[in-house]
């Protein structure tokens, strides 16, 4: 089965703080530490996975610039054979629907049975992969957490919905499923790894090559991000201040009073 | 401005919580319209969810089709393409059946898709001035968005407050006949309910709730120790789950346990808004977080900054030699 996976470079959450610049319209760029984007992951290891079960390649695709080229070698290194990187001054603000629309160009270019793509990224938006469907005219699932095959080119897949439940149904092939956080273990990946895949060449394909008349770029773009600000604080913790030993003391008597103590 | 919908999902003849919601959403967005319900499904239950909401809703568009008797979001779109006016704004709420059906339902409507909103700033012409969250919440950010050909908007569950009001006194309009033939790829075969594990978190009335702060799977003794002292349950959030370090019972948010402890004691845990969906009852929150920027602050009772791998097990001796 030929598979394909998108995958974004984001701020990494977990080496960053996220905070504003000092012109106080967008976050401080500088210094921040990228990586892939943690729930593609996931879906470059369900797409590794089912390859080494029924056969096929796994692709590997970007929208961005010559820096998200690291995230897609890193993707590389847990086993995808190909990439490709969807680059093009004219691409630059696109929203949701532009880059969804960049990858459907690339979709039609090649012969994928099934999409996936991370359940969301650093926006929390969710929406390209169901984007991306729509364009194609492909069924789409979201929140997947479990994939198994079944007769005549289907698949049946398992959803995840409301109190730890899970809708399952029948998909047809191809569609485009967005991949939850838990489905599998993705695989580690070490600087060896990464070496190893260094001078595999990554392809860079820009409007003219895709074909592009959709809605890429700025000037197409319903929904623009305009800036950024701190969160209002709402009532707001009442912080704990001391040596460790004067916190949990305040901290113990509080939770006697709130009955946390047995 | 627009004519406004509120996609109301339901579920057993009874009407989300987010149907009131949407009241308040549209009303933000255009204060002069009564937004209009639009329900799909099928039988007495869809009957009963459209009698209810008129007491909320000026209209109400109800869908009946048998093939909606499951709300299989593929089939709901194109019931919603062909039944909803082209350049109308829709509202939902972002939950997993919105991620399902609402961005390929701005495609196919033409229209703008915004995704988790929190607030409505400013209706300016044909743009709205929306607020959203990025980075797990950690950040917000102002989106312009261009509803000259309609939008797809999808409304945080909790951030517009119902509105108290006279009833509305709507009136049920019967769309069905304009759904036309509904196909998809994608069939729905049964809905798997959760396991019970080997503890119920939902019974008790202290939890001590672990983040991706715990770091290590052998880190998890830890917080036991904790608990064990306190009396209480260890619970945890998603990534906890995702690193199989612990059942999938004991997570608590919208994907897991919906919880309602007197006592929450959040280590470790930044306070997505799918995490805190979970914690219901307003129970005494203490968050213990070694960022001082984590959400969890904003909505915590009590607040320490602390590594919890150092603070846990000495607050565990405390408590033991009390």
């Amino acid at each position: 089965m030929e598979i394909l996976v998108c995958a974004k470079r984001v701020p990494d959450t977990s080496e960053n703080e996220i905070e504003l610049n000092s012109a106080g319209n967008d976050i401080e760029r500088d210094d921040l530490v990228y990586s892939v984007n943690e729930p593609d992951n996931y879906a470059v290891e369900e797409a590794l996975e089912i390859v080494e079960r029924t056969g096929g390649t796994v692709t590997v695709v970007t929208v961005g610039g010559d820096e998200d080229e690291e995230i897609l070698r890193r993707e590389m290194a847990m086993g995808a054979k190909q990439a490709a990187l969807l680059s093009d001054d004219t691409f630059e603000g696109s929203d949701g629907r532009g880059i969804a629309s960049i990858l459907a160009a690339f979709v039609k270019k090649g012969h994928y049975e099934l999409i996936l793509t991370g359940v969301q990224a650093d926006d929390g938006a969710a929406q390209v992969g169901g984007m991306l469907a729509a364009l194609l005219d492909y069924p789409f699932a979201s929140l997947v957490t479990s994939i198994e095959f079944q007769e005549g080119g289907k698949l049946k897949i398992g959803r995840e919905i409301e109190g730890g439940n899970k809708e399952i149904y029948e998909i047809d092939l191809p569609c485009v499923l967005s991949i939850q956080t838990g489905i599998n273990e993705p695989r580690y990946v070490g600087m060896r790894g990464i070496r190893q895949v260094a001078s595999i060449p990554i392809p860079t394909l820009g409007k003219a090559e895709l074909g592009m008349n959709g809605f890429s770029g700025k000037a197409a773009a319903k929904v623009k991000c305009t800036d950024y600000f701190v969160p209002p604080m709402g009532k707001g913790a009442e912080m704990l201040t001391g040596s460790q030993g004067e916190i949990i003391g305040k901290l113990v008597d509080l939770l006697k009073a709130k009955g946390g103590l047995k | 401005m627009a004519r406004i919908f509120a996609y109301i999902v339901h579920k057993a003849g009874v009407a989300d919580d987010s149907a009131a919601e949407l009241v308040a959403a549209a009303k933000k967005i255009d204060a002069a319209q009564a937004p209009t319900a639009v329900v799909a499904g099928w039988g007495a239950e869809l009957d009963s969810v459209c009698e209810s909401l008129r007491a909320s809703y000026g209209e109400v568009w109800k869908i009946a089709n048998e093939s909606l008797a499951y709300p299989n979001a593929e089939l709901v779109r194109q019931a919603l393409v062909n039944v909803l006016p082209a350049g109308c704004i829709v509202l939902l709420p972002h939950a997993h059946f919105a991620t399902d059906l609402a961005p390929g339902l701005s495609i196919k409507m033409n229209a703008a898709y915004v995704p988790d909103v929190l607030g409505v700033d400013a209706v300016e012409g044909a743009v709205l001035k929306l607020v959203r969250q990025e980075f797990g919440g950690q950040i917000s950010a102002h989106v312009r968005c261009d509803i000259s050909s309609g939008a797809v908007i999808t409304i945080r569950p909790g951030a517009f407050k119902p509105l108290e009001g006279a009833p509305a006194g709507g009136v049920v309009v019967d769309k069905s006949s304009a759904v036309g033939p509904l196909t998809t790829g994608r069939r729905y075969l049964e809905t798997v309910v959760a396991e019970t594990g080997d503890v119920d978190i939902t019974k008790y009335s202290v939890l001590v709730s672990i983040g991706r702060g715990i770091q290590d799977p052998d880190n998890v003794s830890i917080a036991q120790d904790l608990a064990d002292a306190m009396g209480a349950a260890l619970s945890c959030s998603r990534p906890v789950v995702d690193a199989k370090w612990m059942e999938k019972s004991r997570q608590v948010g919208s994907s897991g346990q919906t919880v309602k402890p007197k006592v929450y004691l959040a280590c470790g845990i930044s306070g997505s808004f799918q995490h805190l969906a979970g914690i219901k009852g307003s129970p005494f929150m203490v968050a213990i977080n070694k960022n001082p920027k984590a959400p969890i602050f904003r909505v915590a009772d009590v607040g320490i900054v602390a590594d919890i791998l150092e603070f846990l097990p000495e607050l565990t001796n405390q408590i033991r030699e009390k």
